[in-house]
């Protein structure tokens, strides 16, 4: 996790946030994005599988050194337990999409449902006057089914924030029992990203 | 579980017995549970409840009716710098609870504990453009380390039981609890109350790691030319007491930052100065020269390091902090030893070898004679002209020997008085340091006064600050407090005047500002007062002031161009300072 000084590459990072249900929380980690100029590209916020927690999913096109600060200083927030960053090479990450077209227009061509098929869409509703598909993936994915209903009379469009699935994680639930006690040990109460620093002790 | 542990459980449980009150009494009994002896504040519709069971209790806790809510934080930071307890301020909705944000931003940047306590329209009302409604959670989210909104009264002890934990624990911050006016007039079963120790998701200290104070220690008795920075987080640790241990042990030269003055007294003989902009010569070149930079409770502020990529290349940083998110954000570090400073310095101590550094600290002292020479000795002796702001500083020193408390507003007079005042004391210097906050002066002086009453308080202050808030001299009429307001009159907004003549060829752009007759605005206060030009009346005139039973106003007339050197250019390396 060595940051590269000289040349400092933005790209895109996922940053999951563990934290209290707490009314004013999302504004609280927002303006620490804003307050630096920093577009957020997707945020989903959602109770995790711990009754009473949630976990908020960001993504940001940055480099390494600034998000890192970023992520100390939301995990700095009172009602923040904790916080995680990771590129897209560490997660399983996966968005998800609906389209609306016109029912008349698929029914006409045989060969819709065949490219649908293609591209791991599933009809959600049937109607006379419209249909609804699903599919889910990465952005790419999603992309390429506008473009190819589009022809079609693509009527409108949805896609969903990112959510993504640490791939080395173990979960919270142990995690979150430690918090809960008055002497936590090193694990939790530790900064990870001090741990994680290549350099610290070069002398 | 025996029977010990059982009795304790019951105990905790059951703290009091649970009595019927509305929230609004509810606030001032948990204000008296914390300890509260003082609260600064301006009542308004939307917390007339909490000001009506104030009256009952008016014999417990002294309530200080301000002139402006700005000046009622201010004064509740005052209070919170000089006596280390949590300022306590009261204000209304609406422009009541905007009045507070510069003050919250001030606390939130210089880590001041404050909970303000504010009013707020009925519950049902909130979202609808009520009368003196406004958002006060969301606008002072980003200047509060905590804020919360409570609607109905059960929730009161627990908010201010968590809001007096968080403002003082970890790093210390403002608080702000929003009360809605039903919330405060609703009668709920009040069970007593319950201190906050404890928040899952909130980790006010870590614990500290031992490898990290061994690294640390490895590097400092490798050191060659080792240099101690030290900031607020010794005092606000309350580890003044272990610093001086181990800067003594290890005999490594420490120069403090503007908010860490006083932490190790200023004639202490490893005490080489003031960091930055304005501070000495020596702790900025060498700076750039010392092998190991050790820096105690500081954060690294621009005004500290001047030009970052050119600051301390050749030195391994260690750097102690109670925040994590202070290591690495602005100073690479070799070694963070993160952890409350009190834990940290007594282990770092006991590894580190005892040492002298003679020649090192020679090098300090050397540069120190050629800044006296170049800046100190004319600014403190002039022989001729007008008087010069250092002067004042230095016959005020004499005349309380540095065992007073300096507030500073900001400007030229605030880095003069930093520079040259004498603190034999921690919590002596009360200054606006990240905010710069204009105005700051007057009514932190008056908290400052009732945080440390057995003290001498001297507030220096500009001609230009001292009109943002001269309201305040109402509160001084009011209470009778004894606050020594000295004003250092150049005639001009001299810091920024210095900058025009500096970088903007001396195009003097709006810094020309008029003053009222201060002397006999004073006296229109009831406050005695005095306004001097003459040399020849400085010490008599600073005596009278000191001596005097109660307020005094001191005016005094110094150079109206005068500059404040050294100085670090915006964007210049420290090493690159100036001396003229
Ligand atoms: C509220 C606020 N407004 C503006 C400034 C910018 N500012 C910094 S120093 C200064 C001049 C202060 O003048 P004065 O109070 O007379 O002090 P002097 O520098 O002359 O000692 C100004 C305008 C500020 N720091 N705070
Ligand atoms: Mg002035």
């Amino acid at each position: 996790m060595e940051t590269n000084h000289k040349h400092p590459e933005k790209k895109e990072f996922n940053i999951t946030v563990y934290t209290e249900n707490q009314i004013g929380l999302l504004n609280r980690i927002a303006i620490i994005f804003t307050r630096r100029k920093i577009n957020i590209d997707s945020l989903n916020t959602s109770p995790s599988e711990i009754e009473g927690i949630h976990r908020f999913n960001i993504v940001i096109d940055e480099t390494e050194d600034v998000v890192r600060k970023l992520a100390r200083q939301i995990e700095k927030q009172v009602e923040v337990l904790k916080v995680y960053y990771n590129t897209n090479d560490d997660i399983i990450w996966q968005e998800m999409a609906l389209y609306k077209v016109p029912t008349e227009a698929i029914a006409e061509k045989a060969s819709v449902e065949r490219l649908l098929r293609e591209h791991g869409a599933r009809a959600v509703v049937i109607r006379k006057d419209y249909t609804v598909f699903e599919t889910t993936g990465h952005r790419e994915e999603t992309d390429t089914l506008i473009e190819v209903l589009q022809p079609y009379g693509l009527i409108e469009f949805v896609r969903s924030a990112r959510v993504a699935i640490i791939k080395d994680s173990e979960g919270f639930n142990q995690k979150l029992r430690e918090f809960e006690q008055r002497e936590p040990g090193e694990e939790v109460i530790e900064n990870e990203y001090l741990n994680k620093r290549d350099k610290v002790f070069t002398m | 579980m025996n029977t010990l542990e059982l009795q304790k459980e019951e105990a905790s449980t059951q703290p009091e017995q649970a009595q019927t009150m509305t929230g609004s009494q509810a606030v001032i009994e948990c204000l008296l549970a914390e300890g509260t002896d003082t609260i600064f504040g301006y009542p308004g519709g939307a917390i007339m409840p909490i000001y009506d069971a104030l009256y009952d209790y008016r014999d417990k806790v002294n309530h200080i009716l301000v002139r402006h809510e700005q000046g009622g934080i201010h004064a509740g930071q005052g209070y919170a710098r000089t006596s280390g307890k949590v300022g306590v301020v009261f204000a209304t909705s609406g422009p009541g609870a905007t009045n507070l944000v510069t003050g919250l931003a001030d606390a939130q940047i210089d880590s001041t504990p404050v909970v303000c306590i504010t009013g707020q329209v009925f519950a049902h009302l909130l979202g609808t453009d009520a009368f003196q409604e406004t958002d006060v959670i969301n606008i002072t989210t980003p200047v509060t380390k905590w804020n919360y909104q409570v609607t109905d009264a059960c929730e009161i002890p627990e908010a201010i039981a968590k809001a007096f934990y968080i403002a003082r624990s970890g790093r210390p911050g403002p608080v702000l609890i929003d009360i809605t006016k039903n919330a405060q007039v609703q009668k709920f079963n009040y069970k007593g109350y319950t201190p906050c120790n404890h928040i899952r998701s909130y980790r006010p200290k870590p614990n500290v790691r031992e490898e990290y104070i061994e690294r640390a220690a490895e590097l400092i008795n490798a050191a060659k030319k080792p240099f101690v920075l030290f900031g607020q987080g010794v005092i606000l640790g309350g580890a003044e007491a272990e610093f001086k241990a181990f800067v003594e042990k290890s005999g490594i030269p420490s120069a403090w930052t503007v908010l860490g003055a006083g932490a190790l007294p200023t004639g202490h003989p490893l005490n080489v100065g003031m960091l930055g902009m304005h501070g000495n010569y020596g702790p900025n070149v060498l700076t750039n020269e010392c092998d190991v930079l050790i820096a105690v409770g500081m954060r690294f502020d621009d005004r500290v390091t001047g030009r970052l990529d050119k600051y301390a290349r050749q030195a391994q940083v260690i750097h102690l902090d109670i925040d994590p998110a202070e290591i690495d954000k602005n100073v690479q570090t070799t070694v963070p030893v993160w952890g409350d400073c009190k834990e940290t310095l007594p282990l770092l101590t006991r590894l580190v070898e005892k040492k002298e550094h003679p020649e090192w600290l020679q090098k300090f002292r050397d540069y120190e004679q050629q800044e006296i020479e170049a800046v100190i000795r004319k600014e403190l002796h002039p022989q001729t002209g007008e008087m010069t702001m250092g002067e004042v500083i230095d016959k005020l020193n004499k005349l309380t020997k540095g065992d007073a408390v300096i507030v500073t507003d900001v400007g030229q007079h605030q880095m003069v008085a930093c520079r040259y005042a004498k603190f034999n004391q921690t919590r002596s210097n009360v200054t606006s340091g990240g905010l710069g906050t204009m105005g700051f002066a007057l009514p932190a002086a008056i908290g400052a006064k009732f945080g440390a009453p057995n003290r001498t308080v001297v507030a220096v202050i500009g001609d230009g600050g001292f009109q943002m808030t001269l309201q305040e001299l109402g509160t001084i009429m009011q209470t009778g407090i004894d606050v020594k307001i000295l004003i250092l009159n150049n005639h001009f907004l001299g810091m920024v005047r210095q900058w025009q003549e500096l970088f903007n060829d001396r195009r003097y752009s709006f810094v020309d500002i008029e003053s009222p007759d201060f002397v006999a605005l004073a006296k229109a206060y009831k406050i005695d007062g005095n306004s001097i030009s003459d040399r020849k009346d400085l010490e008599a005139a600073l005596q009278t002031m000191l001596n005097h039973q109660g307020s005094y106003l001191l005016e005094v007339t110094v150079t109206k161009e005068n500059n404040v050197f050294p100085m670090v250019p915006q964007g210049c390396s420290v090493s690159e300072i100036r001396l003229k």
